[in-house]
């Protein structure tokens, strides 16, 4: 539980929005990004929390979660929506609505160059697919952008990803001491 | 692994006699010939049929199922779609939702794209893959009465079962269940009494 204690305040407020907008599944790929929303859905008793074993098990998952009356959120890193796009296409077939978050790798201050390609066409491959893309890059803003992707996704039925940049989650320390 | 020719369930006859005896079960059928076989029992609003999403059947049915804990859900698909999902049957053993079946109908074939044999019939034990992956109620499925075993767990809600039904690799006609996946997806919500938007 000491992770949660120190984690930045921009992860306690996706978490926040997710709880407030009634969130009652999380389905998720980890990242360091997700830790805290992944640890405090584990503590809460009304959320049930599912890890996969690949992002595009979550796309389906989210949406039976939808089938039968809950709203449910899919967390993954950039690297993830690659291995997603066929499985968009439940998406668009049966006009579900979608809430994903996406920590980003492959933008800022990155270290491994196999982040780049995806990283860099993470955006272009949701839109591509029909998804609604929206951009956190302000650690005071993280709130109210998660908060506003899930009011469209489950009152206004869109399919949003809330990318979430890898500025706020910052350099990655390489070199263990 | 399906080998035997000579052990083969009849697959329309299978799946009505399962459907017969779980009346109350939610239902995901995957892609193809799983979709076609769930329709020809009889339409249902508790049906959900996909035409695509290769690899998400189980997934889905596993969301459906920890959103509807009271309620049986129950996976119907063929070999070649679950492998496409396999890891699913992974997050399956670590959830443990009593209240999902997942039905293979195993012909060791990927049947719609023109019976190309599949890893289900060149070496992969679907059971005992379900069984490593956490999956202790898992057994294989040989004769048509099995069917009664399979609806027997799925109505007793009490644990995630995983059966591999051996059927024949034949290709019944064609019965094709709506398309429209907003208008399956409503009307599956609207059963369970949710509203559309």
């Amino acid at each position: 539980m000491e992770a949660i204690k120190e984690a930045p305040a921009w992860q306690k407020a996706v978490f926040n929005a997710l709880k407030e907008g009634g969130i009652q599944q999380i389905a998720y790929v980890p990242d360091a990004g997700h830790s805290y929303a992944i640890r405090a859905a584990q503590a809460d008793p009304d959320i049930v929390d599912t890890v996969l074993t690949t992002e595009e098990e979550g796309v389906a998952l989210v949406s039976g979660a939808w089938l039968g009356g809950q709203r449910a959120a899919l967390l993954m890193q950039s690297s993830g929506v690659g291995n997603c796009v066929n499985m968009f296409s439940l998406l668009n077939s049966c006009n579900f609505p979608f809430l994903t978050l996406v920590t980003m790798r492959g933008e800022y201050a990155e270290f491994n160059p196999w982040q780049g390609p995806m990283g860099k066409n993470t955006q272009g491959a949701l839109e591509l697919m029909g998804i609604t893309v929206l951009r956190a890059s302000d650690p005071d803003e993280v709130g109210e952008i998660v908060s506003a992707g899930l009011d469209a996704a489950f009152l206004a039925g869109e399919k949003v990803a809330v990318l979430l940049s890898q500025s706020l989650i910052g350099r990655k320390k390489w070199e263990r001491n | 692994m399906n080998t035997s020719a000579h052990v083969a369930v009849d697959r329309r006859a299978f799946v009505a006699r399962l459907l017969a005896a779980m009346p109350s079960a939610l239902v995901v059928s995957g892609l193809g010939s799983p979709s076609y076989d769930v329709f020809a029992a009889g339409d249902r609003d508790r049906n959900f049929y996909l035409w695509g999403a290769m690899g998400g059947a189980t997934s889905l049915a596993l969301g459906l199922a920890l959103a509807q804990p009271s309620q049986p859900v129950v996976a119907i698909t063929g070999d070649g779609e679950q492998l496409m999902g396999i890891g699913s049957l992974g997050t399956i053993g670590a959830r443990q939702p009593k209240n999902l079946t997942i039905v293979v109908l195993d012909n060791g074939h990927f049947g719609e794209t023109g019976m190309q044999r599949s890893h289900a019939s060149l070496g992969t034990d679907l059971v005992a893959v379900a069984k490593g992956f956490g999956i202790a109620d898992a057994f294989r499925v040989e004769r048509l009465e099995g069917a009664g075993e399979v609806a027997e767990r799925a109505n007793a809600r009490r644990g995630v079962a995983f059966a591999q039904v051996l059927i024949h690799a034949d290709e019944p006609p064609r019965a094709l269940p709506p398309r429209d996946g907003v208008f399956v997806k409503n009307r599956f919500r609207a059963e369970l009494g949710f509203p559309p938007f």
